[in-house]
């Protein structure tokens, strides 16, 4: 089973998200980025289909922030190839179609069974990269997806639906799947490992023009303005916990 | 005259709630002259409170089989039919299978996390908020778009109204690539936590699985359950039946107890209506703050095991 898994780095929410001067976009200078957690995920469901059945991973991601660790994890971790897309312009940030549509070209190289990416990004504004990717395709698929299984050309998946109700489904290869979760935690790549995998592995370097395609038209980018806040309960701990334990008191939900 | 596509989203023989929000929002945005039109991938039987629709397009889904492949070919189908001007998906387990599929088919545009629309002009303004809550995006939204629209953002009541209106059919996408072998409900033999007065809810804050016992603690404490987001469920430190969110359990409790979650809008969806929120943090910015009544600026590692020494002294 030939497995192709795109990734992307997506700013950091925990850290300050700081808006560009034109008001319309984040300040990609000033941001912090982190691999999107889905996509980890993505990643170790193939891990689990690898040792199930075997097969090959491919990782792939455009050049931006500190992508060659991300691809250099995912190889520590048991992919057999990391590409990555160089060109002008990617810095900036591409939209999930412009993302797709340049991994048309990875896909037609690598010729990949099973394509498996997260189900969604916390930038993915103009709509996710799974269905973008399976419409550019035309390849069956499935999001929000929780088990994959390889089975004889096909895939079985479960498809999670809110409250814990699950779809099972099956998709002649080659297919698609938007991951949600994996079965398993995502395994962790010792530091030592990703530096000595950095010294005996190359990444595939695969030369692409940013895609002239439509995406939203941006008006402004800001912070939401809430319609209420919390009453925040200052003082020291020892207060803060007397002023809880009244609060709990009050609705009689404690002696 | 405007015009509106919705798409009908049906799973285990219902139609879900959002359909009837969409309905609202859809009627909003194109006006009574408008025309909506719903799209409905199922049995005839199963069309119920959809006056709100000017008609219905049914595609027969004879065994309520979930194929997404073919929700998202027939809602393409559907659109070049009837080129709407804006179609509305939910923005849900079964959106994020049809809604951008069936933009990029037909080459619509497409905006995702939609929480306000507005007329502007010839067109919309959509508000998205994305970035884990923390930005809320004006988009412009031309004619042919599809959004995809969250919960809450119509009224299911407005958009619920008795009658059907005229139904045309619609030949359904076959489903010669992916088969359905049905449903598989959730464990019910845990805790039923909609039914709780009291949830002590963690978030990644909780930092680690052997933290967790200090929730439980309290919760033991205040006769209450331990309830968690997302990440501590995909982390596999909590079962399934104990999440709270949009892929989870929408709850109601008297007192929700949120220590540690941020409040990404997934999981607000799932716990905005409990009657008092107390939310304990170390980012006064956490968004979690805006919904909750009460703000506790902490970290939970210490401030929970003192709360629980506090209760039981």
């Amino acid at each position: 089973m030939k497995m192709l898994v795109p990734m992307k780095l997506v700013p950091d929410v925990v850290e300050e998200l700081i808006i560009a001067a034109d008001g319309k976009q984040l300040d990609r200078e000033e941001i912090a980025l982190k691999l999107n957690e889905f996509d980890d995920h993505a990643l170790e469901q193939a891990l689990l289909i690898k040792e199930a059945v075997g097969g090959e991973i491919i990782a792939v991601a455009a050049e931006t922030g500190d992508i060659d660790e991300v691809l250099f994890t995912a190889l520590a971790k048991g992919a057999d190839r990391g590409v990555k897309l160089v060109g002008d312009g990617l810095e900036q940030g591409l939209t999930n179609r412009q993302y797709a549509e340049m991994l048309r070209a990875v896909v037609e190289e690598t010729q990949p069974d099973l394509i498996l990416t997260g189900v969604q990004a916390n930038d993915d504004l103009d709509g996710q990269l799974a269905t973008w990717l399976s419409g550019i395709l035309d390849y069956p698929f499935a999001t929000v997806v929780s088990r994959v299984e390889a089975a004889d050309g096909q895939v079985k998946v479960q498809k999670e639906f809110s409250g814990g109700v699950i779809a099972n489904l099956s998709l002649q290869t080659p297919a698609l799947v938007g991951v949600q979760v994996a079965p398993a935690t995502p395994r962790y790549a010792p530091i030592s490992r990703v530096r000595q995998i950095m010294k005996t592995t190359s990444l595939d370097e695969m030369e692409v023009e940013v895609p002239d395609v439509p995406g939203p038209k941006v008006v402004s980018l800001a912070v939401p303005v809430s319609d209420g806040h919390a009453e925040m309960i200052e003082g020291d701990a020892e207060e803060k916990a007397e002023r809880l334990l009244a609060l709990l008191r009050e609705r009689g939900l404690l002696a | 005259m405007s015009t509106a596509l919705v798409f009908v989203e049906v799973l285990d023989g219902k139609i879900a709630e959002i359909t009837y929000e969409l309905l609202d929002v859809a009627r909003q945005m194109v006006g009574e002259d408008g025309t909506v039109t719903a799209l409905a991938v199922t049995r005839q039987e199963m069309l119920k409170d959809l006056g709100k629709a000017d008609r219905i397009l049914l595609a027969a889904n004879p065994n309520d089989q979930y194929l997404p492949d073919v929700l998202g070919k027939t809602l393409a189908k559907a659109i070049e039919s009837t080129q709407p001007d804006i179609v509305l998906a939910g923005s849900t387990a079964v959106g994020l299978d049809v809604a951008t599929y069936a933009a990029c088919r037909t080459g619509y545009g497409s905006v995702a996390y939609v929480q306000k629309v507005a007329q502007a002009g010839d067109g919309w303004m959509a508000e998205a908020l994305i970035l884990g809550g923390k930005m809320v995006a004006s988009v412009e939204v031309p004619a042919r778009s599809v959004l995809q629209v969250i919960a809450g953002v119509g009224n299911a009541e407005q958009g619920r109204a008795e009658g059907t209106p005229p139904v045309e059919t619609l030949e359904a996408e076959a489903a010669a690539r992916t088969a359905y072998y049905g449903l598989t409900m959730p464990d019910t033999s845990d805790v039923d936590i909609t039914k709780q007065d009291v949830l002590v809810s963690i978030g990644r804050g909780i930092g680690d699985k052997d933290n967790v016992e200090i929730a439980e603690e309290l919760a033991e404490a205040l006769g209450a359950v331990v309830s968690a987001s997302r990440p501590i469920i995909d982390a596999g430190w909590m079962p399934k039946s104990r999440q709270v969110g949009k892929s989870g359990q929408k709850v109601k409790p008297k007192v929700y107890l949120a220590l540690g979650i941020s409040g990404a809008p997934e999981h607000l969806e799932g716990m905005r209506d409990a009657e008092l929120i107390i939310a304990v943090n170390t980012d006064p910015k956490a968004p979690i703050f805006d919904v909750a009544h009460y703000g506790i600026v902490e970290d939970l590692l210490d401030f929970v095991p003192l709360l629980t020494e506090k209760i039981n002294e």
